[in-house]
């Protein structure tokens, strides 16, 4: 058992807040009262930096989940102007409604056309609240499957950016299947005759991210996340205490590091010092390079190939343990005495 | 007789869930009923139908032919591949607890006389939740399914992806859903039954991949939990939300079967979708009320010395 404590470095973060609470308190004695304590303030900020360099060169787990869901985070708009061309947004499940938590648009990459789809964060608040902060329902599921069975129709390689905080938790999502509209996509990506990558640009929550997340390379962002809960539903539910989601954080193994540690991710994209919203224009770069490479790779593989590496690759995660070791592995146990 | 199950390391798990004592009290009802009558209803509540929930093994056995059934991998578990805290110590504890390895078990059995893979996870083992082992165990239950050109039936009861294993618990759903996914392909055969309760990770995975999806009465079923649904919504759910009712309504599943009547309709489902037959149908064990049938009538688990 790991006896490793939890390195969530919210002591930084403490201090940071407190040294930006007295930087503004000055500024407002100075203000009001008229009194001169630029020295004094300079001094804090100088400490506040110096706090900030330090989070930023070895941010802990939790602060990478902040940075994955920074406000300012490239968002899926961002990478498809600047990645694609030719972009042709297409619309609806064909069932119910246009869910406009999921994006799904033909574009070309290179001049190459592929089918994107992925997650739809907003920019801002309104635009977040109309985005339903890019928690699908079961509807942008099943438009994203829709596409992904046009992409396989028609020979296109399928391209999922995934930034999403989970399934949309709520009763009309439960009404109309959302377990089954992330099976069905879990399972139909197992078995869909066409390449597709993965990459994972922010928050990767739990289902709700995996079901447009299956792929034949799964890439990911330094600071992007990938969980099977978010840090705080996890505290909340092991310790009831949804306050020690730093140490949750660490515990689940959320990082792009730890993922490909353990053979989930494929490849880690660095981003900037700090985190991708402090430069995107470094991002994009990056990810059209890394795009490029594995749709060149995949596309001269057959369609059989890719299916049996694809599945070889998700049949081998995990680790088990078999307590009868000097046995035949795998043989049958008769209950009968 | 359950004679398949009188093994010296499944003598501790009876009874789980109710105190000991001759008479049970139902906790919808809350009558008093005779034990011993309760076991022969298969532990359905004879004042008010209400499904007792059932260990993996008292699954197999109210389900299976006498004598039926081959167990593979009973000695496989988790490992605790990320050191998280307290893991290894629930992991021994609800060994313990079931005498079992993992929170699913699974082998070949025959449903009235149908060759069949089976398997059935285990509540009991916490909380029936989806680790390394159990998706290993459901992939392989489906992999062998198709190797050997036989139907799948599998129980769910659990509350969805075991949290200690992090991301290695989600990529179980990729795993689970890609072997369950050959099998549609080889045209074979795949009933789900989802048990009380059946929620998170199971269900948006091979839990609503059956090619017929059946649920127990009053099962819970579904993928988010009513607390963070009410929270998010902001308002109060109905009391009969997220049941299998409430699905069979909503056109999520395709039929709720009494507990009494699952052993028919899972073999009447798996003459229709091209089962073979391997031998007549065993008497029934799993018809409640049937004339002359009192003696041989199952007794689900807690006979057992």
């Amino acid at each position: 058992m790991s006896t490793r404590p939890p390195t969530d470095g919210s002591d930084l973060d403490r201090q940071l807040a407190e040294v930006q609470q007295e930087i503004e308190r000055l500024r407002r004695l100075s203000r009001d009262q008229g009194l001169s304590l630029e020295d004094e303030i300079a001094t804090l900020q100088e400490r506040a930096e110096a706090l900030t360099t330090a989070i930023y060169s070895n941010p802990s787990p939790w602060h990478i989940v902040q940075l994955a869901r920074h406000a300012q985070r490239p968002r899926l708009q961002d990478y498809v102007l600047e990645l694609f061309t030719d972009v042709i947004e297409l619309h609806g499940d064909r069932h119910f409604r246009d869910d406009p938590a999921m994006f799904a648009a033909l574009a070309r990459l290179d001049g190459q056309p592929v089918m994107v789809i992925g997650h739809n964060k907003g920019k801002d608040t309104k635009e977040n609240i109309a985005r339903n902060f890019a928690m699908p329902y079961p509807e942008g599921y099943r438009k994203a499957l829709r596409v992904m069975k046009l992409a396989e129709k028609f020979h296109l390689p399928v391209v999922a950016f995934v930034d999403t905080p989970g399934a949309f938790p709520g009763d009309a999502a439960e009404e109309r299947g959302q377990a089954e509209a992330i099976a069905r996509n879990i399972e139909e990506m197992t078995r869909l005759r066409t390449p597709v990558v993965v990459v994972i640009t922010g928050e990767g929550g739990s289902g709700g991210a995996l079901a447009i997340a299956v792929g034949d390379a799964v890439l990911m962002l330094q600071y992007a996340v990938y969980t099977v809960i978010s840090p705080e539903g996890c505290a909340a539910i092991l310790w009831r205490d949804a306050t020690r989601a730093a140490e949750a954080a660490a515990a689940l193994r959320l990082t792009a590091d730890d993922l490909l540690r353990l053979g989930i991710v494929d490849q880690v994209l660095p981003e900037p010092f700090g985190g991708a919203h402090r430069d995107p224009e470094a991002v994009f770069p990056k990810v059209r390079d890394a795009l490029r490479t594995h749709l060149q790779d995949l596309h001269r593989r057959p369609a059989e190939e890719l299916l049996g590496r694809r599945y070889a690759k998700y049949r081998d995660i995990g680790r088990i343990v078999d307590a009868r070791m000097n046995g035949e592995p795998g043989g049958p146990t008769n209950l009968r005495p | 007789m359950l004679n398949w199950l009188r093994r010296p390391k499944y003598g501790t798990l009876q009874r789980r869930e109710m105190p000991a004592g001759i008479w049970a009290k139902c906790p919808r009802c809350s009558n008093l009923i005779y034990r011993k009558e309760l076991d022969r209803n298969l532990r359905v509540c004879p004042k008010c139908g209400y499904h007792h929930r059932l260990s993996a093994e008292e699954r197999l056995a109210v389900t299976l032919d006498e004598d039926s059934f081959v167990e593979f991998d009973a000695d496989l578990t988790s490992a605790d591949p990320l050191g998280f805290a307290g893991y290894a110590q629930k992991l021994e504890e609800a060994r313990e607890k079931t005498g079992r390895g993992e929170a699913v078990l699974w082998g070949e059995g025959r449903v009235q006389g149908r060759r069949a893979v089976v398997a059935a996870l285990d509540f009991y083992f916490m909380g029936g939740s989806m680790g390394s082992a159990v998706g290993e165990m459901v992939a392989r239950a489906a992999e062998r399914a198709h190797a050997q050109a036989l139907p799948l039936i599998i129980f769910s009861a659990s509350g969805g992806a075991r949290m200690q294993e992090g991301v290695l618990s989600l990529m179980q759903l990729a795993k689970t859903s890609a072997a369950v996914g050959r099998l549609h392909g080889a045209g074979l055969p795949y009933l789900s039954v989802m048990c009380d309760p059946t929620t998170g990770g199971v269900t948006a995975s091979f839990a609503f991949l059956g090619d017929v999806v059946l649920a127990e009465p009053g099962a819970l079923i579904g993928f988010a939990g009513r607390r963070v649904i009410e929270q998010t919504i902001r308002k109060k759910l109905p009391d009969d939300f997220q049941t299998a009712e409430f699905c069979l309504q909503k056109g999520l599943i395709d039929m709720v079967v009494p507990r009494g009547e699952m052993r028919p309709t899972l073999a009447a489902l798996l003459a229709y979708l091209g089962a073979p037959q391997v031998e007549p149908p065993a008497p029934s064990r799993a018809a409640p009320g049937a004339a002359g049938e009192e003696e041989s009538a199952a007794v689900p688990a807690p006979e057992r010395p």
